[in-house]
């Protein structure tokens, strides 16, 4: 039953007009550092070879992507995630799930996987852009796949909170804000500290998120995440059962 | 199946909800058996979107207990909710999707089985009319078009039970006589739920009615119950010179008379007799002048008036 309402989410996200058009702009930022990170590769690659130990390709054109990609997911996904369930607020069509033989966990979570295969597709074709590089020279896997790894959990985490905040409301535009106020929050929530070990970085998402632009997969970092999407799934699980006790 | 009880399909008890301390709905009970359609009768305001939406399990109830087919609604949603389909007043339309795509989905969403679905979706498109529109976004589909739709996802399923909410509004009038036949064959072999506020739509599709106002039941029988509140045989009859009411009460087979306007009179005939013909001719003989004369049936708000009317006798006499 997931799948089936996690079909549905996707098919709607790629009937309207607004994926496609935050898809093309992702793409063309993207596509746009990558071309200028290459041209810089190329101008300094010869003074580069004089090093003992010079960074590749990987480190100079490919991870800096990764780490624009992670500021455009930051803005981005607000943006697809705010219809989710305002929108079938808004049109009424919220009673065609409520009175499915489903629970409101199979309603949430086929969603939020609907909107998470979305998100994968940039995610992906950032990864398509970097592994194009191994064509001209050769590239490092590890690095390039922990990248991969850290954006999906981001986009899944911001996809997450997105739902959220689109149960909240029958206004798709307060739940984006909702959803760019809360992720930019816990963002950037570090910067209001320097001591690396305090309660305010433990929350940061971007503290979570740098181990895996350097090629770390840590473990803190995914519990982390799972702990951040599973909180906000449940939230937006218990916002549902509210609404049909509350009416 | 057994003949003499048909099994309940819905068996709700005490139902009550309010909303922030005012009260929607009051002690209601239903009970619908198999092959039965019940009308929900009442005017706008008076509770039955409210009972309709706790039935389908959209609203939790403040109190009381929903059984459909056996199972209980509020201790296991998902098995109960597999008997039931559900049209809201506002059909729950996808409008990006293609009809065929919705119809598959509210099938697969209702558990039906994956390699039966293509079947279920067009029996439920050729019940409904749909058979041409397969193919087309549900949003450029016309009103009348799109409520066939969302009577289709009612019904792509099977269900024993069918509830739907003002499913003729916004009809035109050829329309409204295919949905009414559509549920009248709905009826025969499982239970159909109809709100409306449409006094001939429950007597020309339902076999019993409940009407409501102000949240709770005021009147629950057969059609034929309804009739009798509506003024059974009564004749309404108009007389520009009229005669005095003893005159009019001694036409034979009238049983009474008695004044409803300036000009008009009500004549209730006594059991089996016809007095009409009578009136006429004796119009003609005494020149009373007769202008009107036709089944003298009150109107719902009428019924309404006279159903609450009596409600509050009743509490004014158990005070």
């Amino acid at each position: 039953m997931i799948f089936t309402v996690a079909a549905k989410e996707l098919k709607s996200l790629f009937a309207s007009p607004l994926a496609w058009v935050v898809l093309a702009f992702f793409q063309l930022i993207l596509a746009w550092i990558f071309l200028s990170r290459l041209d810089a590769f190329l101008a300094i690659q010869s003074q580069l070879v004089a090093l003992a130990n010079p960074p590749g390709a990987t480190e100079i054109v490919v991870a800096p992507v990764f780490a624009i990609g992670s500021i455009v997911l930051v803005m981005a996904v607000p943006l697809l995630a705010m219809r989710l369930v305002a929108e079938e607020r808004r049109n009424q069509t919220m009673t065609f799930l409520l009175s499915a033989p489903i629970s409101m966990a199979d309603v949430v979570v086929g969603k939020f996987l609907g909107l998470l295969v979305f998100l994968l597709i940039p995610v992906l074709l950032i990864g398509v852009m970097g592994a194009a590089l191994a064509v001209g020279g050769r590239l490092d896997w590890g690095l390039v796949l922990s990248n991969l790894i850290g954006l999906a959990l981001l986009a899944a985490a911001l996809a997450a909170i997105g739902l959220y905040t689109s149960c909240l409301t029958a206004h798709p535009v307060v739940a984006a804000v909702a959803a760019l106020a809360i992720s930019l929050a816990l963002w950037m929530v570090n910067l209001a500290t320097s001591d690396p070990g305090s309660a305010v970085s433990l929350v940061s998402l971007l503290k979570h998120f740098e181990p895996f632009t350097k090629g770390v997969v840590d473990t803190a970092s995914l519990a982390y995440f799972a702990l951040l999407i599973g909180l906000f799934l449940l939230l937006a699980i218990r916002r549902l059962d509210a609404d049909r006790l509350r009416g | 199946m057994s003949e003499p009880a048909p099994p309940l399909t819905l068996d709700a008890r005490a139902l009550s909800r309010s909303f922030a301390g005012r009260s929607a709905v009051r002690d209601v009970e239903l009970k619908v058996s198999r092959g039965e359609v019940l009308g929900f009768l009442g005017p706008n305001g008076a509770g039955k979107t409210t009972t309709m939406q706790m039935l389908t399990g959209n609203l939790s109830p403040g109190s009381g207990s929903i059984s459909i087919c056996g199972v209980d609604l509020l201790e296991r949603p998902v098995e109960a909710k597999r008997h039931v389909g559900y049209l809201p007043e506002t059909p729950p339309l996808y409008k990006e999707l293609r009809v065929d795509e919705y119809l598959a989905l509210a099938a697969r969403l209702h558990r039906v089985a994956k390699k039966s679905v293509p079947g279920a979706v067009t029996a439920a498109k050729e019940r409904c009319g749909l058979g041409t529109v397969g193919r087309q976004l549900i949003g450029t589909l016309s009103k009348g078009y799109q409520q066939r739709v969302g009577i289709a996802q009612a019904i792509v399923h099977e269900p024993d039970l069918i509830i739907l909410d003002e499913p003729t509004v916004g009809l035109d009038p050829n329309q409204i006589r295919e949905i009414r036949a559509l549920i009248r064959e709905l009826g025969k072999g499982r239970s159909v739920i109809l709100s409306t506020h449409i006094l001939p739509e429950v007597e020309s599709v339902c076999d019993r009615v409940h009407i409501m106002h102000e949240g709770t039941l005021v009147y629950s029988g057969t059609i034929d119950g309804l009739r009798a509140l509506r003024g059974g045989r009564a004749l309404q009859v108009g007389l520009r010179e009229p005669p005095p009411l003893a005159e009019l009460a001694a036409v034979p087979g009238v049983g009474n008379a008695e004044a409803a306007g300036a000009y008009l009179f009500r004549v209730e005939p006594n059991d089996g007799a016809d007095p009409g013909e009578e009136i006429v001719r004796r119009s003609v003989e005494k020149g009373w002048r007769l202008f009107q004369i036709g089944p003298a049936q009150a109107s719902l708000e009428e019924i309404f008036a006279h159903l609450t009317q009596r409600e509050e006798d009743n509490a004014e006499a158990s005070k």
